[in-house]
């Protein structure tokens, strides 16, 4: 038997009780007073949404749900407003999509394919393709919106879907992320797919590709939200209300609120959930590959 | 099957860093050669130049009498072993071994074949559907190995592919690579910074250091007969005594304060020379030995090891179990027959 | 470049051209168009356009209208930038000490992220309404008589105010995640050395956190100034009259409602110039100061 008997019991102090107790409190007081700042405005928005116009018009928004949530979704998705009764909701849920998955498999597709020569080609000029890529970083679309117009406008692609969703590729942030993506992957993969007698093609399809497959969900997920999302450029470029996005629908929501009789408020609420919706399902339900995809940028 | 011929292989960097000055020596038909060196000796190098992952900057390099100088790693008919296994980490270990016989086009019926026989050697049946994240470091490493063996290449080569494993599994996979070798009878070139490996499964070794090969011999001939100081410091464990002596009369050397070393050796009285011990070539002796202050036993259960000084120079010697031994003042009895010695400066032997 | 790169020389080009023919059609034209057009006078009624040099540029500095457009930006930039990461700061250490519910916050205070700027604005309209909004209603309990869109500095709040809440969530996870990669061994060698929670916080985690902060610095000014766009342009409903706008905004009013193409190049101009000049210092001080690894 171990014996190593301490021949004196030492007594033991009793520490003072920590004040832990109401570190956790206030830590959960503020936490929950955060999360009601950021969602309130939207439960809001969304109980609102099932109340008769005018209720709305009278007491604007309110926190208790009514009965007209089916009614006013009818109205938001088939109804129409503006002059060519093109842009019902659901016409813009269409668009909205077609910008969202456009613009974020344009990226990927582009930035995974330049990412993937600038990485794994020995290039003579791979260094100033490099900085021709990289500077698009540096100047949002913003600044340079003017210009872009014309050249959409002298191309003939106003009111189309290209005109819509490639000037908005023509950035590098997803060249940018695979880059560093493909940077981490272990040299030694390449290497041995090379001795496994795999071409450049070859490995690109079977070891690059699947193995980016986390990757790429993350960047679709941030994509897709950033295409569905934009607003300047889609207002520029489709003055056609059947090319509407609902994004860029809320701007006329927003207008015709004004000056009507009996504004429409119940539509347009259910018009800014459904715009709401879709990015908000896709991060919510994708919560770890989206964080992972966004934070790793920082790198 | 092949023979290797490095023919004054160079490497040399854009940059302008020679990483090879020079490799030129031949590799027999199903020799296991390994190449050794501490990090940055161009060991690595050079066997990714025979693989074809790193260009040839000068000379030729044939495998089985063919020039291979601008050979696409794929046609060269080798397998490699990495460091980090290089597992595709998204196929079960099934397609990782398969991945480049179904490059080869070769037929299903044939890989699965060929697939299920490596598994079977490697003890990997049961784990052919896995994924490498769900294997243990000893298992990835078999699968790598798998994937080498599958193809029955010409050539095998290994670059440091035991270093991620703990020593216990070390040990094991040492000797299973050795047995898989032999039964295989493939040509192999192993990289490794780790002596032991060097001097256990080596046929022939080949020392590396800055870029430059010191000295190529079979385990027995490099740990005998060291060519260098470099060689002699690199190999062996605990290290060789490397002491500063000069030549005395009668082939003695002298280690300074007045100790005199019988050496056999034949040199002009006065040269400057390294004298070098193992320290497992001297014995602890009563009296009559040179004299040795211990500062520090370490025990290691089969032996222990004393370090201390002789001629105000550091010196360790190790001695077996039973030996009785004390810090301060011992005697150390040297045999001329195991010293060596090496020119001062440039460190050859003499 | 990876060492054992492909020597395939066409294939890399090809796999280049796509990006790099979109980036000249639509990144390298337009920005250069914006330059050249800034140095031009283009008549109002689309006849041509002569060269004024630098007189667009100097029309702006002496522009009383654009330098209160200028300074409303810089203010807004700042008090965006620093609410919305003071916020997020805050909400996040609370998130990393609780043990319960972690994830339940983390998911509730991400939501914000995907409501794009313009949603964000309709719903500041409706929180602001002059005779309905919640948040008017409680201004006017204290005594605060808010009137969106008529009072300056009531719709300048208003957006100040929208524009912080659409981005709280996303330093939120930055921070969070920042906070998630500081070491245990580092976290347990600081409960050690230090015990008072306040402490720790600023002389262990915070400095930690400074490389995400500084990231984020940068990243919440180019929001400030670029994507709160759709947040103005709601806010004030397409009509900017007295309302506060930011530099952005004002390029698009002078330049496609004004077809002051000249001073609105000279305005795109300055912006690039600005982005430019905060991307350099972005590299120079991340290069040389807050990085420890």
């Amino acid at each position: 038997m171990m014996t190593d008997t301490l021949t004196e019991t030492p007594t033991l102090v009793q520490p003072k009780a920590p004040l832990l107790r109401w570190r956790v409190i206030t830590d959960h007081a503020v936490l929950i007073v955060g999360a009601l700042f950021m969602l309130m405005p939207l439960v809001l928005v969304f109980t609102t949404a099932s109340l008769p116009d005018a209720e709305i018009v009278k007491h604007g928004l309110q926190l208790r749900i009514g009965d007209q949530l089916d009614d006013n979704f009818t109205k938001a998705m088939f109804e129409t407003s503006g002059f060519t009764d093109a842009n019902s909701g659901l016409v813009m849920l269409k668009n909205s999509m077609i910008l969202g998955v456009g613009f974020a498999v344009g990226k990927i597709v582009l930035g995974m394919m330049a990412a993937y020569a600038l990485v794994y080609f020995r290039l003579r000029f791979a260094l100033f393709a490099f900085w021709v890529i990289f500077t698009t970083l540096l100047l949002p679309l913003e600044v340079r919106i003017l210009p872009s117009y014309e050249v959409i406008q002298g191309l003939g692609l106003m009111n189309t879907y290209t005109g819509l969703i490639v000037p908005l590729i023509a950035s590098a942030t997803a060249t940018f992320f695979f880059r560093q993506f493909f940077r981490s992957v272990p040299e030694e993969l390449v290497e041995a797919a090379r001795i496994d007698g795999a071409g450049p093609l070859k490995f690109f399809i079977d070891i690059l590709v699947p193995l980016s497959r986390t990757m790429i969900a993350a960047m679709f997920i941030i994509m897709f939200v950033y295409g569905w999302n934009q607003y300047l450029w889609p207002t520029m470029i489709t003055t056609d209300e059947g090319m509407f996005t609902l994004v860029r629908g809320i701007k006329q929501i927003t207008q015709v609120l004004e000056g009507t009789n009996l504004p429409e408020y119940g539509r347009a609420n259910l018009l800014a959930i459904i715009a709401v919706l879709p990015p908000v399902a896709i991060v919510v339900f994708f919560q770890s590959w989206f964080v992972k995809g966004l934070t790793d940028s920082d790198k | 099957m092949a023979s290797v011929i490095l023919n004054n292989l160079k490497k040399t960097y854009p940059n302008g860093f020679q990483a090879v000055h020079g490799a030129d020596f031949t590799i027999r038909d199903g020799e296991f050669i390994v190449l050794v060196g501490p990090s940055g000796c161009g060991k690595s190098t050079l066997l990714r130049m025979i693989a074809g992952l790193e260009d040839i900057s000068e000379g030729t390099l044939s495998i089985d009498g063919q020039v291979v100088n601008t050979i696409d790693p794929a046609d060269r008919d080798i397998a490699m072993v990495f460091q980090n296994y290089a597992l595709y980490p998204h196929m079960s270990v099934a397609k990782n071994m398969a991945y480049g016989l179904k490059n080869r086009k070769i037929s299903k019926a044939e890989i699965e074949k060929l697939v299920a026989r490596a598994a079977q050697v490697l003890n990997l049946t049961e784990m052919l559907d896995r994924k490498p994240s769900q294997l243990s470091g000893g298992q990835r490493q078999r699968v790598a190995m798998g994937r080498a063996i599958v193809r029955n290449p010409k050539l095998f080569l290994f670059d440091e592919p035991l270093s991620n494993l703990d020593a216990k599994l070390r040990g094991q996979m040492r000797i299973e690579i050795r047995r898989l070798q032999r039964e295989l009878g493939v040509t192999s070139v192993y990289v490794t910074h780790d002596q032991v490996e060097a001097m256990t499964m080596a046929d022939r070794i080949v020392v590396l250091n800055g870029g430059r090969i010191e000295q190529i011999g079979t385990p027995a001939e490099i740990y005998h007969r060291p060519a260098s100081t470099f060689v002699a410091s690199f190999m062996g464990a605990p290290p060789m005594n490397l002491l500063a002596a000069t030549a005395a009369e009668n082939g003695a050397v002298s280690l300074g304060q007045d100790i005199q070393v019988a050496a056999g050796a034949d040199l002009a009285a006065g040269r400057k020379v390294t004298f070098g011990l193992r320290p497992e070539d001297v014995a602890l002796v009563a009296e009559g030995g040179i004299p040795f202050d211990v500062q520090i036993v370490e025990e290691l259960g089969a032996n222990r090891l004393l370090h201390g000084q002789v001629a105000a120079q550091p010196f360790t010697v190790s001695v077996p179990k039973d030996n009785p031994a004390t810090t301060g003042r011992n005697q150390l009895l040297v045999r001329p027959e195991t010293v060596h010695l090496f020119a001062d400066g440039v460190g050859a032997r003499i | 470049m990876k060492r054992a790169g492909f020597a395939n020389p066409w294939l890399p080009i090809l796999l280049l051209v796509p990006q790099l023919t979109i980036i000249a059609v639509f990144f390298y034209w337009p920005a250069a168009h914006a330059i050249q057009s800034s140095f031009f006078l283009q008549d109002p009624f689309g006849f041509g356009s002569t060269f004024v040099g630098l007189e667009n540029y100097a029309d702006l500095l002496g522009n009383k209208e654009y330098l209160k457009v200028a300074g409303f930006t810089v203010v807004f930039t700042l008090l965006v930038t620093f609410l919305s990461l003071g916020l997020a700061l805050l909400l996040a250490v609370k998130a990393d000490n609780v043990i319960r519910g972690a994830k339940t916050y983390r998911t509730l205070l991400m939501w914000v992220y995907a409501v794009a700027p313009p949603v964000a604005g309709f719903i500041g309209i409706l929180m602001f309404d002059q005779s309905t909004g919640p948040l008017t209603a409680f201004f006017q309990s204290l005594g605060w008589d808010f009137k969106l869109g008529v009072v300056y500095s009531d719709t300048a709040f208003a957006m100040v105010t929208v524009s912080v809440w659409k981005q709280v969530p996303v330093n939120f996870i930055f921070f969070l995640s920042g906070l998630h990669s500081i070491p245990v061994a580092v976290r347990e060698a600081a409960l050690i050395d230090n015990r008072s929670a306040s402490g720790r916080f600023w002389d262990v985690t915070f400095p930690l956190l400074a490389p995400t902060g500084f990231f984020l610095l940068i990243t919440n000014i180019t929001y400030a100034l670029f994507d709160t766009f759709g947040v103005i342009d709601t806010l004030v409903k397409g009509e900017p009259g007295n309302n506060p706008m930011n530099l952005v905004y004002k390029v698009y009013v002078d330049g496609f409602r004004g077809n002051d193409l000249g001073g609105s190049s000279a305005q795109s101009v300055i912006l690039m110039v600005l982005v430019l000049a905060l991307t350099v210092f972005q590299f120079r001080l991340v290069e040389r100061r807050i990085h420890y690894t």
